[in-house]
C-alpha cells in the first residue's frame, strides 16, 4: 500500500483505517462461518461487527469534518485492467459512510439479542458481516471496478440473507425477483460506467471527472436512474423491495431498507452529480417526475398493506421518492447556476437520507421485536401490545412520529428543508421545471399527510386497542439488547430533530464538493436555530419548539394537578353505551384505511369492494371481498413475464431434436455467421 | 427588531383566555340565528371548570398514551396558537418557527388525537380516527399549498414577514391570494370540525368525527382536549386575520397606545370573522362523509392553482 500525492498524512491514515475496517468485516464474515453455529459465537460476531462499524463511523466522521478530504487514496495492488484498486473517502463518501456505519452499529447491538432467536444462525451471520463490508466497499471505491465489485457483493450477500429462511414459497419468490432486479441494475451501472469511461477505459473516478462522457448525457442519466433506482426502489423498479425486505430476518430488513437503499442513492449522486459533468436543466425533469410518482405511490401502497414489515418496506419507497425530489431540485438549481439553492436542496436530500436510515431502522427493529414476541406480521391479528411490550411501544411511537414528519423529531426538519428549496424554485429560468415544481410540492405535502395516516394505522392497529388474537394477548417484552438499540435510535431521531444545525453544518463539505456552494454556517445562528437562506425568510428552532412543547405540557399537567379533581376511576369503555363488544369489533388496519382507499384507491389501484350478505334469517357469514390491482406490476412486469414464458415455451421445441437436426442447426448457424461477416466487411 | 419577551408571554396568555370566549361567541350567534336564545358567551369557561372538577373515568384497557395524549395535544396546539401573530408581529418566538412549523405542530396534535381514539379499542374511536386522517390527508396538503402561495408572494415563510409584506404598498388585489383565501377558509372549516364537514354540537351520530375520537374522555382529560379544540379555532381565525387583514397590528417598538390599538383591532377581527363563520355554518347543511373529500379537493386545487399562477407570473430576478 502506498499513498498517492499526499498533501497531508492524516487523510491517508484515515483512509487506511477505513480500508482496514472493511478488511476486518470480511475477516469476521469468514470467522462467522465457523463460529456462528454456537449461540455465543454468533453473538460475539455481532458484537465485533458493532465495534468495527462504530470505529468506521468514527473514521468517516473525522473525514467528513476535516477540511481537506479525498486527497489520498489507498492503493491495492489488484484490479482491472492490470491496474490497482483505489480506496478512499471524500466528503460525499464519508457522509454516507457515517450514515451506514452508525446504523449498522446500532443494528448489530440489536442483533446481539435478536440473533439468539434465529433458527439457523450460520445462514445469517456470515452474510451479515459480508453485507456491511460490501456496502462500505462501495462507499470507499475510487474507481468503477471496486465500486461494481462492492455493489455485486452487496447484492449477493443481501440475496443470501433474503433466502436465509427459504422454507416459505414467498421468500423463495422474493429471492428470485430480487436476484433478477439486482442483475439488471448492476448491468445498467456497468454500462453507465462504460459510457463515462470512454473508449480508453479510464475507470478511475479521477479520470472520469476530467474526461468528457463518451456518449450522450441522456444515456448516463437513464442508466444511473435504472441502475441506482432499481436498488433504491424508484417506481417502477421498486417491485422487488416489498417482497425482499420483509423476507429477511428483521435486523437485516432494517439494514436493507434503511441503509442499502441509501448506498444506491449514493451511487446515483456519485454518477450524476460528480462524474457526469455539469448537468443540463432537463435532467431534473425525469428525476422529479419519477420521484413524485414514487413518493405518492409508495405511501398509498403502504396504506393498503396490513403486513407490518411490508408496510414499512413500501414506505421506504415513499421516502426514496422524497430524497429524489431533493436531488431533482438540486439538479435543476445547479444547472441554472443557483448554487446556494442547489446546496440547500442537496443538503435536504442527504439530511433525509440520514433521518430515514435512523427511523426506518428503528421501525424495522420494532417490527422484529413484535414478530418475535407474537410470531405475527399481520396487523389484523395484533393489537394491545402497548400493555404487553411498553418499551418497544414507546420506541416505535417515536419512530412513527419521526417518519410522519412531525415536529420536534428529525423527519420534519428534512421535509422542511425540502419545502424551503421548493419555495426557491420560482428563480428557475426554464418553464418546464417551474410548472412541474408546484405539482411536486403538492405531491410532497400529500405524501407527508398520508404518511401520518399510515403510521397512525400502523401504530394503532399493532400496539393500541385490544388484542385481536391469542398470540398478541400473550406477548412478552423483548430482550434488553434489542430495547437498548431501539431506544438509542429513538434518542438519535429526537436529537437530529432538536439540533439539526449540527447535521447541516457537517454536510457543508458535501455541498461544497458537488455544487461548489455552502450554506451559511448554522452554528452561527442564535439559540441553535436553523436558517438556511435568511432568518427573515425562514427559520426553525427545533430546540425551542421541543422545549416549549415539554414546558407547556408540564405546565398544563401541573395546573390541572393543582386545581382539578384527582379522582380517577377505571370502568368499562363507554362506547356510546353499547354493551361490551368483543375485540373483533375494533377497527382493523384494513378498516382504518378504508376511507383513504375509497378516496385514492379507486383511481390508483382500481379498488373494488364486493359485499355478499346472506338472506334475512340465514345465519351464514357475510363476506367482504376486496379487489386491488398493482398498476406497476400489471403494466410493466406482467407483459415481460408473459413474453419470457412464451419465448421459453417456443424454444422448448429445440430441446428434443435428433442429432441430425442439431448438426443441421449448427451448420446453418455457421453459414449465417459467415454471411453476416462477409457482408459486414 | 423584536418586542420585549413579555409581549410573547402576554400572547401566550391572551390566546388561552380568548379561545373559550370565541367558541362561546360563535355558539351564541349561532343560537340567535336559529332563533334560540342560547347559552351565555361565558358558558365554555363554566363547562371547562365543571369538567375539571369531575372525576375522570378511564376505560379499563386504556394505556398511558390515553392519559398523556390530552396534554400533548394541548401543548402543541397552544404553542402553535402562540406562534401566530395576533395583536403584534415580530414576537420573541416568531423567529423560531415559521408557518410550516405551525401546520406541522397541528399535525402532531392530530396524530396524538387519532392515536388516543384508537387506544381503547372501540369501533367509535376507530371510525373517528380513520375519518380524521382521511380528511387530514387532503386538508393538510391544501393548507401547505396555501402556505406556498402566500410565501411565494411575500418571499418568506415567517408570518411576521408575511404580515409586514401584506401591509406594504406592493400588494394590491391578486388572484392567487383570493384563491388562497378561499382554500384556507375551506381548510379551516374542515380542521375545526365545523359544519359542512363535521358537527361540533353532535353526539351519538354515526357521522361524527372529532367527537367520536374523544368519546372515551371525561373529566379533566376532556377539559384539556376541549380547550385545545377552542385554541385551534382561535388559531385559524388569527391566521386568516394575520395574513389577509394585517392592518392595525402592532409592530416592534410601538408605544403603549399602539399595543392597545393592536389589541382592539385583533378583537374586532376575531368578532368579524367569528360572525362570518357562523353565518356560513348556519346557511349550509352538513355533508355526507364521502362528499367531504370532494369539498377538500376544491381547496387543494385552488391552492395548487394559486401556487402555479405565481410560479408562472413571477419573472426570475
Amino acid at each position: 500500500m502506498q499513498g498517492s500525492a499526499t498533501n497531508s498524512v492524516t487523510p491517508f491514515l484515515l483512509n487506511q483505517l477505513a480500508a482496514c475496517g472493511v478488511g476486518a468485516l470480511l475477516l469476521l464474515a469468514a470467522l462467522a462461518m465457523l463460529a456462528s453455529r454456537r449461540p455465543l459465537g454468533s453473538r460475539l460476531v455481532y458484537a465485533s461487527c458493532a465495534l468495527v462499524c462504530a470505529a468506521l463511523a468514527g473514521v468517516a466522521l473525522c473525514v467528513l469534518l476535516s477540511p481537506d478530504t479525498g486527497a489520498a487514496a489507498v492503493e491495492l495492488p489488484v484490479g482491472v485492467p492490470l491496474g490497482r484498486t483505489r480506496l478512499g473517502l471524500d466528503a460525499l463518501g464519508a457522509a454516507f459512510a457515517v450514515i451506514v456505519n452508525l446504523t449498522a452499529t446500532i443494528v448489530s447491538i440489536y442483533a446481539i439479542g435478536y440473533g439468539r432467536h434465529a433458527g439457523e444462525p450460520q445462514r445469517v451471520v456470515p452474510f451479515y458481516a459480508a453485507f456491511i463490508a460490501a456496502m462500505n466497499l462501495v462507499l470507499l471505491a475510487q474507481d468503477a471496478f471496486a465500486f461494481l465489485v462492492g455493489w455485486e457483493l452487496m447484492s449477493l450477500a443481501s440475496w443470501a440473507l433474503v433466502v436465509s429462511e427459504d422454507r416459505s414459497e414467498g421468500n423463495r419468490r422474493a429471492g428470485l425477483v430480487y436476484l433478477i432486479m439486482a442483475t439488471g441494475g448492476a448491468m445498467a451501472l456497468l454500462l453507465a460506467f462504460g459510457v463515462l469511461a470512454g473508449p480508453e477505459g479510464a475507470y478511475s473516478f479521477d479520470t472520469m471527472r476530467q474526461t468528457a462522457a463518451f456518449g450522450p448525457a441522456a444515456i448516463v442519466l437513464a442508466l444511473a436512474l435504472i441502475g441506482a433506482g432499481s436498488k433504491a426502489g424508484l417506481v417502477p423498479l421498486h417491485a422487488w423491495l416489498p417482497l425482499a425486505h420483509p423476507a429477511a430476518p428483521s435486523h437485516v430488513s432494517a439494514l436493507m431498507s434503511a441503509v442499502m437503499t441509501k448506498v444506491a442513492v449514493y451511487g446515483f449522486i456519485r454518477i450524476v452529480f460528480d462524474l457526469a459533468g455539469p448537468p443540463s436543466w432537463w435532467w431534473s425533469v425525469p428525476v422529479l417526475l419519477v420521484a413524485g410518482i414514487t413518493a405518492l405511490l409508495g405511501v398509498l401502497h403502504a396504506l393498503m398493506e396490513h403486513d407490518l414489515k411490508r408496510l414499512l418496506a413500501y414506505h421506504t419507497v415513499e421516502n426514496i421518492g422524497i430524497i429524489f425530489i431533493g436531488l431533482g431540485l438540486a439538479l435543476a438549481f445547479e444547472a441554472s447556476g443557483l448554487a446556494v439553492a442547489a446546496a440547500l436542496a442537496l443538503i435536504a436530500a442527504i439530511f433525509h437520507v440520514f433521518n430515514h436510515s435512523l427511523f426506518k431502522s428503528l421501525l424495522f427493529l420494532g417490527a422484529g421485536a413484535v414478530l418475535h414476541a407474537t410470531g405475527e406480521r399481520d396487523m389484523e391479528r395484533l393489537g394491545g401490545l402497548i400493555h404487553r411490550m411498553p418499551v418497544t411501544a414507546f420506541a416505535f411511537l417515536a419512530g412513527c412520529i419521526a417518519i410522519s414528519a412531525l415536529p420536534p423529531f428529525n423527519g420534519f426538519v428534512s421535509e422542511w428543508l425540502t419545502f424551503q428549496a421548493i419555495l426557491l424554485s420560482p428563480q428557475l429560468p426554464q418553464w418546464i421545471p417551474r410548472l412541474l415544481v408546484p405539482a411536486i410540492g403538492a405531491t410532497l405535502a400529500c405524501s407527508a399527510a398520508l404518511a401520518a395516516a399510515c403510521f397512525v394505522k400502523a401504530f394503532g392497529s399493532t400496539f393500541l386497542g385490544r388484542a385481536r388474537g391469542p398470540a398478541a394477548g400473550a406477548a412478552l417484552e423483548t430482550d434488553r439488547w434489542s430495547l437498548g438499540a431501539m431506544l438509542l435510535f429513538a434518542a438519535l431521531c429526537l436529537a437530529a430533530g432538536v439540533v439539526p444545525g449540527f447535521v447541516m453544518d457537517s454536510l457543508a463539505g458535501v455541498s461544497d464538493l458537488l455544487t461548489g456552494a455552502r450554506l451559511a454556517p448554522q452554528g452561527d445562528q442564535p439559540w441553535l436555530r436553523i436558517a438556511p437562506i435568511d432568518p427573515a425568510r425562514s427559520a426553525y428552532n427545533g430546540l425551542l419548539v421541543f422545549a416549549m412543547i415539554v414546558a407547556a405540557a408540564a405546565l398544563t399537567a401541573l395546573i390541572v394537578r393543582q386545581f382539578a379533581a384527582h379522582d380517577l376511576r377505571r370502568s368499562a369503555a363507554w362506547d356510546c353505551g353499547f354493551p361490551d363488544a368483543g375485540p373483533q369489533t375494533q377497527y382493523t388496519s384494513s378498516s382504518f384505511a378504508q376511507p383513504i382507499r375509497r378516496v385514492f384507491g379507486g383511481v390508483v389501484f382500481r379498488a373494488r369492494e364486493h359485499v355478499s350478505m346472506p338472506k334475512p334469517g340465514d345465519t351464514a357469514r357475510a363476506r367482504l371481498q376486496l379487489d386491488l390491482h398493482d398498476p406497476v406490476w400489471e403494466t410493466f412486469y406482467d407483459p415481460v413475464i408473459r413474453f419470457v414464458n412464451l419465448a421459453a415455451d417456443r424454444l422448448n421445441a429445440f430441446q428434443f431434436l435428433t442429432i441430425r437436426k442439431y448438426l443441421m442447426l449448427v451448420f446453418a448457424a455457421l453459414v449465417l455467421l459467415l454471411v453476416v461477416i462477409g457482408t459486414w466487411r | 427588531m423584536t418586542h420585549p419577551w413579555h409581549t410573547q408571554l402576554a400572547q401566550l396568555v391572551l390566546v388561552l383566555v380568548l379561545a373559550p370566549l370565541l367558541s362561546g361567541v360563535t355558539r351564541k350567534i349561532r343560537s340567535r340565528l336559529l332563533r334560540r336564545s342560547g347559552p351565555s358567551v361565558f358558558q365554555p369557561y363554566r363547562d371547562l371548570l365543571k369538567l375539571i372538577r369531575k372525576e375522570a373515568v378511564v376505560a379499563q384497557n386504556a394505556s398511558w398514551l390515553f392519559r398523556i395524549a390530552p396534554y400533548v395535544i394541548f401543548a402543541t396546539t397552544w404553542l402553535a396558537a402562540a406562534l401566530v401573530p395576533t395583536f403584534a408581529t415580530g414576537l420573541t418566538f416568531s423567529a423560531a418557527a415559521d408557518v410550516i412549523v405551525i401546520v406541522a405542530l397541528l399535525g402532531t396534535a392530530r396524530f396524538f388525537l387519532a392515536l388516543a381514539g384508537l387506544d381503547v379499542g372501540t369501533s367509535f374511536g376507530g371510525i373517528g380516527a380513520s375519518r380524521e386522517m382521511m380528511f387530514a390527508s387532503l386538508a393538510e396538503p391544501a393548507m401547505l399549498l396555501v402556505v406556498f402561495t402566500v410565501s411565494l408572494f411575500a418571499g418568506s415563510t415567517q408570518l411576521s414577514s408575511i404580515s409586514a409584506f401584506m401591509t406594504g404598498p406592493d400588494v394590491g388585489l391578486n388572484i392567487s391570494l383570493a384563491l388562497a383565501l378561499v382554500a384556507l377558509i375551506i381548510v379551516s372549516l374542515a380542521e375545526n370540525a365545523r359544519i359542512p364537514v363535521d358537527n361540533p354540537a353532535t353526539h351519538l351520530e354515526l357521522t361524527m368525527v372529532h367527537e367520536a375520537m374523544i368519546l372515551e374522555y371525561s373529566g379533566r382529560h376532556l377539559a384539556v382536549i376541549e380547550a385545545a379544540a377552542s385554541l385551534k379555532l382561535l388559531l385559524y381565525v388569527s391566521l386568516i386575520a394575520c395574513i389577509f387583514t394585517p392592518w392595525g397590528t402592532t409592530v416592534a417598538g410601538g408605544t403603549a397606545t399602539a399595543y392597545v390599538a393592536g389589541l382592539a383591532a385583533y378583537l374586532l377581527k376575531l368578532g368579524v370573522f367569528g360572525f362570518a363563520l357562523v353565518v356560513f355554518e348556519t346557511a349550509i347543511a352538513k355533508m355526507r362523509v364521502f362528499r367531504v373529500p370532494e369539498f377538500l379537493n376544491v381547496a387543494l386545487m385552488l391552492g395548487l392553482l394559486g401556487a402555479i399562477l405565481l410560479f408562472i407570473s413571477r419573472v426570475p430576478q
